[in-house]
């Protein structure tokens, strides 16, 4: 085969001579990653929504202040970690390292913050009395499929932090392209993501209405 | 090789002004949506909203934030539709959840 047959060759789309996507392998597999992951969670909340259509006596753990509130604030401190990992990924491949590494740990410290209220709210749950198997409120199914949604999604998190951990590390370093600080913002913005649905469909959906709160209520502390 | 080269310069493609419009669309949508879950509308039509709004969020997130607005768009249609025709199927099983409710048994 001379050269310029070779050539011509390589240059279909198919022929293994250049990426029908135009991007590296390591972000399609992060790609393929994630749409996998999108459906677990998808599994997951759809688990979650037929069971509390199916059980009449659901139960609604979530008032207005603290828990929604809270996770509001959980859901603004979620956006805001993927706002900085963009300007990381954006630094990145400006080839500013250092500013690079820095904005992937604001973007950590995001993640952190975001366990911490997580935690904090279902610290304040596990004390009302909620279960994997029971609660005090109706339909056994909601702790188990509550904290194995939200367990998964905090899980998700915590990996993103680790993963971010090492790529800031490494990158600051001289390690490393900005190919790969790109791939593990892929990762961050997917469980930035899986959150605008789990936030809506499990605590949106279950708010607790009291007779008394209104804004009034809420402002005079409930 | 020279496609090669031209690739790991190229410029990441968005700008700070834009990224954080879109982010500020974010939290606004967030914001909307918690303010539908405070004013307590019926059941159903919280759900319908609620969904559509994350739809639009996702959607966002998506093309700005995981930048797929500026790549080939063989790669949405690689990913998305699939995703999105996975997800329709696993929604044939959700009619039976209402069948207690319709049915009335304990």
């Amino acid at each position: 085969m001379s050269e310029q047959v070779r050539e011509v060759a390589l240059e279909s789309p198919w022929a293994g001579g250049r990426s029908p996507f135009a991007i590296g392998s390591k972000k399609l597999g992060m790609w393929l990653f994630i749409i996998s992951d999108a459906l677990t969670f998808s599994a997951l909340l759809m688990a979650y929504t037929y069971s509390r259509v199916a059980n009449p006596d659901w139960p609604k753990p979530f008032p207005i202040y603290p828990a929604v509130v809270f996770s509001t604030l959980m859901t603004v401190v979620l956006l805001f970690s993927s706002f900085t990992m963009v300007m990381a990924v954006a630094q990145a491949h400006k080839g500013n390292r250092g500013a690079a590494a820095r904005w992937i740990g604001f973007t950590m410290l995001g993640g952190l913050g975001f366990i911490g209220l997580h935690l904090y709210e279902w610290m304040h749950l596990i004390a009302e009395g909620v279960r994997p198997f029971s609660n005090p409120w109706g339909a056994p199914l909601f702790g188990a499929t509550f904290f194995g949604l939200t367990g998964l999604h905090m899980t998700h998190v915590a990996v993103g932090v680790i993963y971010l951990g090492i790529i800031a590390f490494g990158f600051g370093r001289g390690k490393w392209s900005a190919e790969d600080v790109e791939v593990s913002g892929l990762y961050w913005h997917f469980v930035d993501l899986v959150w605008m649905f789990i936030f809506p469909m499990v605590y949106l959906m279950s708010v607790r209405y009291e007779p008394a709160a209104g804004a009034v209520g809420m402002l005079l502390g409930r | 090789m020279s496609g090669h080269s031209s690739h790991e310069t190229h410029e990441f493609a968005g700008t700070t002004r834009q990224f954080a419009i879109v982010w500020g669309w974010l939290v606004a949508l967030t914001l909307v949506e918690v303010y539908l879950a405070y004013i307590h509308l019926a059941v159903i039509t919280t759900l319908l909203l609620l969904i559509g709004i994350s739809v639009i969020k996702a959607g966002l997130i998506m093309a700005y934030f995981m930048h797929l607005k500026f790549e080939k768009f063989s790669l949405v249609l690689a990913l998305v539709p699939a995703l999105l025709i996975c997800i329709g199927l696993m929604t044939l099983i959700f009619p039976d959840s209402f069948r207690i409710l319709e049915l009335g048994a304990r």
